[in-house]
């Protein structure tokens, strides 16, 4: 794909996260190769959103490093982090519900793509484009109140696209969606995936991880259980104790 | 410059031309008086909403940044024997910097939690106050006006031109924000905050602007005060009126825009002024919370909100250059 690709962009580093006395992640380390699509799965609670707010920004980890294009992370604003390339959807999807689709993907590209320079009408113009893209095209001037689940899902990768990330990461994109809305956000991160965009994927909808993912990492009560060829993790025994309970 | 710009700024000294043509043909002192005191409330209402109404923090605590702007004059007068111009300047570095302090909390507090802080924050300055002689503690600090400055016939005169250029100069500060970048990253923020920020939005450094700036406006248009009034004592100048009436204008007015902390201020500080002349002063706090109830029940998006529903026109393009 890029010249670039299998180079490392992401290094999670020993990275531990408490609230309170309660350990949300313990000792993870994970590193994401340029180009990669990676796939996180682990039961509900087991720390995924937590490690991505973590190397978002919106937490700060009480141990280890986040390293992204070989510079840490750690104390840095979730602004500066997204100017620096890494985006990411919300898993409960949280839209600038006051302004339109396109005035949602303005934000970012204001605020990151085109900091200090580009003129109204370009921004406008960009919106637009990635907003068709993303099949949204008959809604970008519509209020977002009147937007369906997979529509909101849709503005959040969008919004997250207008940013022009190296790695995107995607929070349950599909939760609650139909099987063929599933395959419509699929087929999407497979195109940005095309164009050279490092994907984190979350997911609990296992033909999705399977058929998206180069590699998939299992988290379990805040560790990392598990990780390898999609096939390889979700026969692992321990991965398996996890969903199923023990 | 675009149409609309020019035409802004058209209005601006239109107003500003009937201002002094009001000042050259009316002779009722009683005018100027009443004038101010809506002159007053306009500056403090749009104050209000460059942080309530664009970033979604609601400060209950307006009265303090109203009352500090006051004393600060008060201080530079006995202190210094200031002019009129630096007590504003003061006042409103001053408060500013209580803006930045009340900015800083909105970095652990959101929501009513934010508003309770403002509360607590006006009845901490309150008391510090009260309990300040050098700035006449409980009872307050009498003062003898100096002469006007010509071209003014009188001192009310001359504070009420002063309060007219302020309003104007706070009409534009918000004017300016609303179609910046700061505007638009504030919008964002009030949506939400936490996808601001994962936007790409410096949504600490957007309130800490906002904060700076609102306090600054509402202590501005507090330092006249005690030369208003040739008097200042703590309770008059802390008065929830101040709080409740710099919230309530923009609601009435509706929030999106500086217009509408203008009508509102204009419609409210009216009724206001009519009612204390006509039955009394002690109405005014209950006439503003029966329409804020009134509005926010009817009209949620203000009276500006009701015009534009009728007006759907095509929207402006969003965004622009950030700096
Ligand atoms: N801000 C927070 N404060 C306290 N506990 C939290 C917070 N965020 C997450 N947790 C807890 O951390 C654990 C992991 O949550 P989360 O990362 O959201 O799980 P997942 O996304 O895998 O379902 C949960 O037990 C959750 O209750
Ligand atoms: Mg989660």
């Amino acid at each position: 794909m890029s010249q670039s690709a299998g180079q490392i962009l992401l290094k999670v580093d020993d990275v531990s996260k408490h609230f309170g006395g309660f350990t949300a992640l313990s000792h993870v380390s994970v590193e994401v190769a340029q180009g990669e699509r990676l796939g996180l799965i682990g039961p509900n609670g087991s720390g995924k959103t937590t490690l991505i707010n973590c190397i978002s920004g919106a937490l700060k980890n009480d141990a280890g490093a986040i390293v992204f294009k070989g510079e840490n992370l750690n104390g840095m604003p979730p602004h500066q982090r997204t100017r620096r390339g890494i985006a990411r959807s919300f898993q409960i999807p949280r839209p600038f519900h006051s302004m339109t689709p396109v005035e949602n993907l303005a934000v970012p590209l204001e605020y990151v793509t085109h900091r200090g320079a580009a003129h109204k009408a370009d921004i406008r113009g960009e919106a637009e484009s990635i907003l068709s893209d993303m099949g949204l095209g008959d809604k970008m001037n519509a209020p977002c109140a009147g937007l369906s689940q997979v529509e909101l899902r849709k503005l959040e990768l969008a919004r997250a696209m207008a940013a022009r990330p190296a790695l995107l990461i995607s929070d349950e994109a599909m939760a609650g969606l139909s099987n063929a809305e599933c395959d419509e956000v699929l087929a999407i991160l497979f195109r940005l995936s095309d164009k050279g965009i490092t994907i984190i994927m979350i997911e609990h909808i296992m033909h999705a991880i399977m058929r998206f993912s180069n590699r998939v990492i299992c988290l379990d009560a805040g560790k990392l259980i598990a990780g390898g060829a999609p096939g390889e993790v979700v026969k692992n025994p321990d991965v398996q104790r996890a969903y199923l309970g023990a | 410059m675009n149409g609309n710009s020019l035409k802004f700024y058209l209005g601006c000294g239109v107003a500003l031309l009937a201002a002094l043509l009001l000042l050259g043909s009316v002779q009722n002192e009683y005018v100027f008086f009443a004038s101010y005191v809506v002159l007053q409330f306009i500056v403090l209402a749009i104050a209000w909403n460059i942080l309530g109404g664009y970033a979604g923090y609601v400060n209950f605590g307006t009265s303090a940044f109203f009352a500090l702007g006051g004393y600060s004059a008060l201080f530079m007068i006995k202190a210094f024997a200031a002019p009129l111009v630096v007590q504003i300047i003061v006042a409103a570095m001053f408060t500013g910097v209580l803006g930045l302090g009340i900015g800083l909390l909105s970095l652990r507090l959101r929501g009513i939690f934010f508003s309770i802080a403002t509360v607590a924050m006006a009845i901490i300055c309150e008391t510090i106050i009260t309990n300040t002689e050098f700035l006449g503690g409980a009872k307050g600090v009498q003062m003898t006006r100096p002469d006007p400055i010509a071209p003014f016939t009188s001192y009310t005169k001359m504070l009420f031109f002063v309060m007219a250029i302020m309003t104007i100069a706070a009409i534009i500060i918000a004017r300016y924000i609303e179609n910046s970048w700061i505007g638009r990253g504030l919008r964002a923020i009030r949506d939400n905050e936490e996808a601001a920020e994962c936007m790409g939005v410096p949504t600490l450094r957007l309130k800490l602007i906002a904060t700076v700036i609102s306090g600054a406006l509402m202590g501005a248009a507090g330092a006249p005060f005690p030369m208003y009034m040739s008097f200042i004592e703590p309770v008059s100048a802390f008065s929830l009126n101040y709080s409740v009436s710099a919230l309530a204008m923009p609601i009435i007015g509706g929030t999106s825009s500086w217009l509408g902390p203008v009508i509102g201020a204009v419609l409210l500080g009216t009724v206001q002024q009519l009612v204390t002349v006509t039955i009394s002063s002690e109405l005014n706090v209950l006439i503003v919370g029966v329409l804020l109830v009134f509005f926010v029940v009817a009209a949620p998006q203000g009276i500006l909100g009701l015009f534009k529903k009728r007006a759907e026109a095509p929207k402006p393009a969003a965004g622009g250059a950030a700096k």
